[in-house]
Parts: structure tokens; C-alpha cells; sequence
């Protein structure tokens, strides 16, 4: 399983990575939308773990702009804002169950991650 | 008298506690100490008063004036009519007597003494009168010295001197003279006309006649007046000359007095001890010592009036009741109206006011909780790091004190994201959207919010459910106010050492009810009554808002559950609270259903 982390937060998604290859996934991570443009250009990933908001490109519109492109992908959305409309929108896009708030525990994220591949 | 009766009313209608009018005790709390803006008693009496004073004023002016009116148009048709009658009465018996008179002065001058004097001429004449006149008894002729000279009639009279008689010595006087009803030598009551003729040589004789007061009753009994009224003569010593009905017998002194002269008739109104006021019309006989009187009863007279006098107070009281039924019905209609669309818009007001509260609330914490969760994910997975590097890597195994270091640190990060969590959960529906809930899960995660304040004070929290309790839908974060608010007042009604006790019960299979009965002070009747109104607090001056129990009322009643309350002053409170296992949205829209 090769996991994409994108978040604006470098010292999140860097740790978030390492803490992952301990258990055996490969993850990379970006630190905006854009760069994720790119990354998924050079490289195919099962798995995208996405903030929903982020400066310029947020986590709902990345996933708009690859979805087409990328169907066999799964998204898995973070917030630090548990405001409604992200909400909303983040259980509208992914499913109640892919949607997190952070801090998130990582043995949920890998299960969540496992439950997205299975689907 | 009606300003009393319609204070009488008002104070009636006030203790009538059937009519349960609300807005008659109502206070608006939220006003304060201003001045209200709707003072519905007063408004309501203000109604009444205006809308009764501008119907009934003109109404009962209309009733008076017409009342009036009429009894004055009554009681001088009844003075025309006695006035009327009289007078034509009087011209019949003046005509009578006329007639008569001048029928005897015509014998007089026609004929000459001797003639006069013939056996069979005053018979032939006394027969002609009676044939043309009537009502003439006999005829008598004297001479100068008032002796009977020669009489044609039915009595035994002839050659009796009557020059000490009254009537014969005033025509002597006078040339012609009607007398009033005396008995004379004969004993029976009649009326003499008597005419003098004085012939050239100075000598003279007198012819006279006497005339049969049976006829000259029937003048007045052919009346028929009816109505206690009575007609009689008298002569100008009051001495009755006919029989009345109410005054005396005839030649008895009537118990009347005698009125003053007058030319014409004449009506006047004078009170009679015995039987009220009466009406006399009278009328001086000319050249005759009568005159006839007509006493009537007033009352009698106005026996029409009363009558018509009984109907317009009739009219006018079955008017006023219904005006004044009518304007107290409109108004106590209107001002409860106005009153329910005020009590909607305060409560509007303060929803608004409240939604807009809890909003900002909503947007603070969010704002919060953002800005402390994403430092906290760092740490989250900082720490997170470490306990991979030191649980993968052998260089630190063993080091027991690092490993706990680490533990503590990560479950501090979950402290507090469980405490950000619910804080956005808290702000994160204003409408209500509808979601598959467990209540004792829901219950316990609000009951969280209270471990704290519990171990405090020592207050003893429990939580009863049922076994086997359906999955409700209903609005998790209403839910989580609802409970809060309970719980908040419940904590506050206690003491140190008091007890919280929760249950959940399946009511039967649409709904579910929670008791939350606490041991704290408990409330009087008559705040119970009033508790779930806006703006009703008894800690306004330790900042309640008196918000809290109106919208968790309110909130219930959106998502078709219901509250009630019991409670002992000083040995606590119980909250009952149904709520439906389905809730079927009534008002509001929702934002959202998730399944």
C-alpha cells in the first residue's frame, strides 16, 4: 500500500510518514495541494490522506481535480476545524467514516486506510 | 351606575379562573422594571370601556330622549282629551238648557196671561213641549204675588205660594233664572227654568217649567269613560248636583274643591290623597249655577305609557347586555390574539437571540479548537514518533521511565482532544438534523462535562437504563443542550453532598422517557407554574438568563417530545422528559438527516 499524506503542516505529515513506515506502509507527503498534483503525476498511490483546508488548494478540491483521473484512488480526510460546513462537506465527499479530526491516533488511521482499500 | 356595573365585571371576570384569560396576570419579566410594552389588562379594559362608551352612550341618550318624549306627548293628548271631552260635554247641556229656556220664553211672549190662564191651553203646551223638547215634567204659571195661578203637571201643587221660594224670588230679580237640583214641595229632585214677562201696565207673570234630572244624567252617563274616570256636576257651593261615582251622592257636599272661575274649559292636575294624582277638567255652565266636572285618574290615563314605558326599558337592557357581552367577548378575542402573537414574537426574539448566542459560541470554539488541535496533532505525532523509535528500536529497551514519559504525553494529547472534540461538536448543527442516537451514550458524553464540578462538591451522579433501549432518531446536538441545561440546573439546586439521579426508561414503543431527579432545594407552586417562560430566573442576580429551561422546552416540543416538572420545596426536583424514538419534525427545517 503506498500512502500520499498532504497537509500544510510539514512537521505533521513528515512525522506522520516515518511513524507509518514503522508499520510497514509507504508513505510520502507534500505540503500543498499542488505539490500532490505533481507526486501523483510521477507516482500511483492507493491511498490519500488530505487536510480539507489548505492554502490555494484545499483537501475537497484536489480530490474534484484527480478523482477523474485517479477512480481507484481513496481519499481520507483530516480537519483541525470540526466547523459544520467542513463537516458537511468532508462526510459528503468521503463518507462519515473517512473523515477525521485531529489529533488523530495512528492505529485509527491505519484501520481507516485498510477499510478504504478493502471498499 | 353602568361604569360601576361594568367594574363589577371586570372584577368578576377577573376571579372567574374558568376563563383562564393568560394575559390577565401576565408580566412581562423580560421588560424589567421599564415601562411594558403591552399592558394586555389595561388594554383590554381600555377596549371595553371605549368600544361600550361609544355604543351605549348614544343608545341610552336616544332611549332618554325618546322617553321623554313620548311621556310628554302622552300626557298632553291625555290633557287635550280631557279638555275635549269636556267641552263638549258642557255644549250639549248648555244646549239643552238653552233650548229649553228659549221655548219657554217664547210661550211667555207669545202668549198673554189670560190666555196663558185658559184651562186646556197650558195642558196643549206642556204636551207640544214634551213632543219637541223632552225631559219637561209639568209647567206652572204665577202671578205677581207668587201664587200658583194654574199648573199642568203630575203633582198636587197647584195654588201653593212660592214668593218665599228661592227660585222665585230670583226671577223676580234677574227676568230669567235656572236653578240648581232642589227637592222643592214635590220632594223630587228636578231643575226649574223660570221666565219673568213684565207687561206694559208694570204688572207681570211668571211661566216656569221644571225639568226631569234623569235626562240630563244621561248626558253624563251616556259617556262611557271608563278608567276610574267620573263626571259630575256641582253648583258653586260644591254641592253635588248629579251622583259621582268617588265625590258623594247628589246634594252632598262633593269632597272636591270648588275650582276658580273661568270662562273656558279648563284642566288642571292635582294629587288626591286617595287615589294618586287626577287630572280635573271643568267647565262654568253659563247662565246655569252648574259646573260640570270630569275627574280622571292619572295613572290610568297613562296605563298606555307605562306600557310602552315597560317595553323601551326592556329594549334598552336586552341591548345593553348584548353590546356589552358582544364588546367583553371582542375584546377579551382580540387582546388574547394580540397577546399569543406577542408571546410568539418575544419568543422569536429570544430564540433568535439565543440561536445567534450559541452561534457565536459555535464559531468561537470551532475557531479554538482548530487553532489548539493542529499543534496538538504535531505533538500527537511527535510523541507518537518517539514511542515508535523507542518501541521499534533495541536501544531503548527496557527504559521503562521513557516509555510511561511518552504514554503520558499521548494520552494528554487525547485529554485534549477529546476536549476540543466536544466543544465542536457542541456548535456544529444550529437546525436540527436527525441521526441515529444511543441516549445513554449521548447522556454519559454530557455527563462528562459535569465529572469535575461532581468530585467537587461530592455529588453523586448515577445513570439507570434500561436494558435493551432502541436506537432513537432525533437531533444529537439539541439533545446534548437539553440534557446539559437539566443537568446545570440540577447541579445548582444542590448542595455539597448532593445526588443526581438519571433514568431512561422505554415508555411504551414510540417513546422513551428520562426522569433527572435531584435532592437539592426544589421550587414553590407557583415558579413551577412559570418556569419554562422565557426569561424566567430566580438567579437573575447570579447571571441566569432564565433562557435555559424556555428553550429546552422549546426544543423538545421541536423534536416532539414533551417536559414536565414535580417538585418538593426543600427536598428537590424531577424533570420528566418524553421524547419520541422517531421524531417526526413539526416546525423548523432540517439541515440534515444522516442514516
Amino acid at each position: 500500500m503506498r500512502v500520499l499524506l498532504i497537509d500544510d503542516e510539514k512537521e505533521l505529515v513528515s512525522t506522520l510518514a516515518e511513524r507509518l513506515s514503522f508499520r510497514g506502509i509507504e508513505a510520502d507527503w507534500v505540503c500543498s495541494g499542488k505539490e500532490a498534483l505533481n507526486k501523483i503525476e510521477e507516482q500511483v498511490y492507493d491511498v490519500a490522506v488530505v487536510d480539507i483546508k489548505m492554502p490555494q488548494i484545499g483537501g475537497i478540491q484536489l480530490k474534484r481535480m484527480i478523482a477523474d483521473k485517479y477512480p481507484d484512488m481513496k481519499f481520507i480526510f483530516m480537519t483541525g476545524h470540526g466547523s459544520e460546513e467542513d463537516f458537511l462537506a468532508g462526510s459528503e465527499e468521503a463518507g462519515e467514516e473517512f473523515y477525521l479530526v485531529k489529533p488523530v491516533a495512528i492505529e485509527e488511521l491505519v484501520k481507516k486506510m485498510k477499510q478504504a482499500l478493502d471498499e | 351606575m353602568r361604569k360601576s356595573s361594568s367594574k363589577s365585571l371586570i372584577s368578576l371576570i377577573s376571579d372567574w379562573k374558568i376563563l383562564k384569560l393568560k394575559f390577565w396576570n401576565y408580566r412581562d419579566v423580560a421588560a424589567g422594571g421599564r415601562e411594558q410594552p403591552f399592558n394586555f389588562r389595561r388594554m383590554w379594559r381600555l377596549t371595553v370601556l371605549l368600544t361600550a362608551g361609544v355604543a351605549l352612550v348614544p343608545l341610552i341618550a336616544i332611549i332618554i330622549v325618546d322617553y321623554q318624549m313620548t311621556q310628554r306627548s302622552i300626557e298632553s293628548e291625555n290633557l287635550m282629551r280631557t279638555a275635549r271631552l269636556v267641552s263638549n260635554t258642557h255644549r250639549s247641556i248648555s244646549f239643552f238648557f238653552t233650548q229649553r229656556k228659549a221655548a219657554l220664553d217664547f210661550v211667555a211672549q207669545e202668549y198673554s196671561f189670560e190666555t196663558l190662564n185658559e184651562p186646556g191651553m197650558l195642558q196643549n203646551i206642556l204636551k207640544n213641549l214634551k213632543i219637541s223638547f223632552g225631559g219637561i215634567t209639568d209647567i206652572d204659571l204665577f202671578g205677581p204675588q207668587g201664587n200658583q195661578r194654574n199648573y199642568v203637571g203630575p203633582y198636587e201643587l197647584l195654588g201653593k205660594n212660592y214668593s218665599d221660594q228661592h227660585w222665585y224670588q230670583e226671577v223676580c230679580k234677574r227676568g230669567a233664572y235656572i236653578s240648581d237640583v232642589f227637592l222643592g214641595f214635590r220632594k223630587v229632585p228636578h231643575i226649574v227654568i223660570a221666565i219673568k214677562r213684565t207687561l206694559p201696565n208694570g204688572l207681570f207673570f211668571i211661566l216656569r217649567t221644571t225639568l226631569d234630572t234623569s235626562v240630563f244624567e244621561g248626558f253624563l252617563t251616556g259617556l262611557e269613560l271608563g278608567g276610574k274616570s267620573d263626571i259630575f256636576m256641582i253648583n258653586r257651593e260644591g254641592i253635588l248636583q248629579t251622583s259621582s261615582l268617588y265625590y258623594g251622592k247628589i246634594f252632598e257636599k262633593s269632597s272636591l274643591f270648588v275650582p276658580g272661575y273661568a270662562r273656558r274649559t279648563r284642566v288642571l292636575k292635582k294629587d288626591d290623597p286617595r287615589t294618586g294624582q287626577i287630572i280635573i277638567g271643568y267647565r262654568y255652565i253659563p247662565e246655569t249655577p252648574f259646573i260640570l266636572m270630569l275627574v280622571q285618574n292619572r295613572r290610568e290615563l297613562l296605563k298606555t305609557w307605562y306600557k310602552t314605558r315597560m317595553e323601551l326599558i326592556l329594549f334598552l337592557t336586552v341591548s345593553v347586555i348584548l353590546i356589552v357581552g358582544v364588546v367583553i367577548w371582542m375584546a377579551t378575542y382580540l387582546v388574547n390574539k394580540i397577546f399569543q402573537a406577542d408571546q410568539a414574537r418575544v419568543a422569536t426574539l429570544h430564540q433568535v437571540e439565543y440561536s445567534n448566542k450559541m452561534a457565536s459560541i459555535g464559531r468561537l470554539a470551532a475557531g479554538v479548537a482548530h487553532e489548539v488541535n493542529n499543534p496538538l496533532a504535531i505533538i500527537n505525532e511527535k510523541a507518537g514518533l518517539i514511542k515508535d523509535l523507542i518501541t521499534f528500536s533495541k536501544k531503548y529497551e527496557g527504559d521503562e521511565k521513557l516509555h510511561q514519559l511518552v504514554d503520558s504525553i499521548l494520552a494528554s494529547v487525547q485529554r485534549a482532544g477529546a476536549i476540543t472534540k466536544r466543544l465542536l461538536s457542541f456548535s456544529r448543527y444550529p437546525d436540527i438534523s436527525l441521526q441515529p442516537i444511543e441516549l445513554k451514550q449521548l447522556i454519559e458524553e454530557v455527563l462528562t462535562f459535569f465529572e469535575k464540578e461532581a468530585q467537587y462538591r461530592s455529588i453523586l451522579i448515577s445513570l439507570d437504563a434500561a436494558e435493551d433501549m432502541p436506537v432513537i432518531k432525533s437531533d444529537r446536538g439539541k439533545l446534548q443542550e437539553i440534557f446539559l441545561n437539566l443537568f446545570n440546573n440540577a447541579c445548582l439546586a444542590m448542595e455539597y453532598g448532593g445526588h443526581l439521579d438519571i433514568r431512561i426508561r422505554v415508555k411504551d414503543e414510540n417513546s422513551i422517557l428520562v426522569t433527572v431527579t435531584d435532592d437539592g432545594c426544589g421550587m414553590p407552586r407557583e415558579d413551577l407554574e412559570r418556569i419554562f417562560e422565557p426569561f424566567f430566573s430566580t438567579r437573575t442576580d447570579r447571571g441566569g438568563t432564565g433562557l435555559g429551561l424556555s428553550l429546552t422546552a422549546n426544543f423538545l416540543r421541536k423534536l416532539g417530545g414533551d417536559i414536565s416538572v414535580e417538585s418538593d420545596p426543600g427536598k428537590g426536583t424531577t424533570f420528566t422528559v418524553t421524547l419520541p424514538v422517531k421524531t417526526q419534525i413539526k416546525d423548523g427545517k432540517v439541515a440534515c438527516e444522516f442514516y
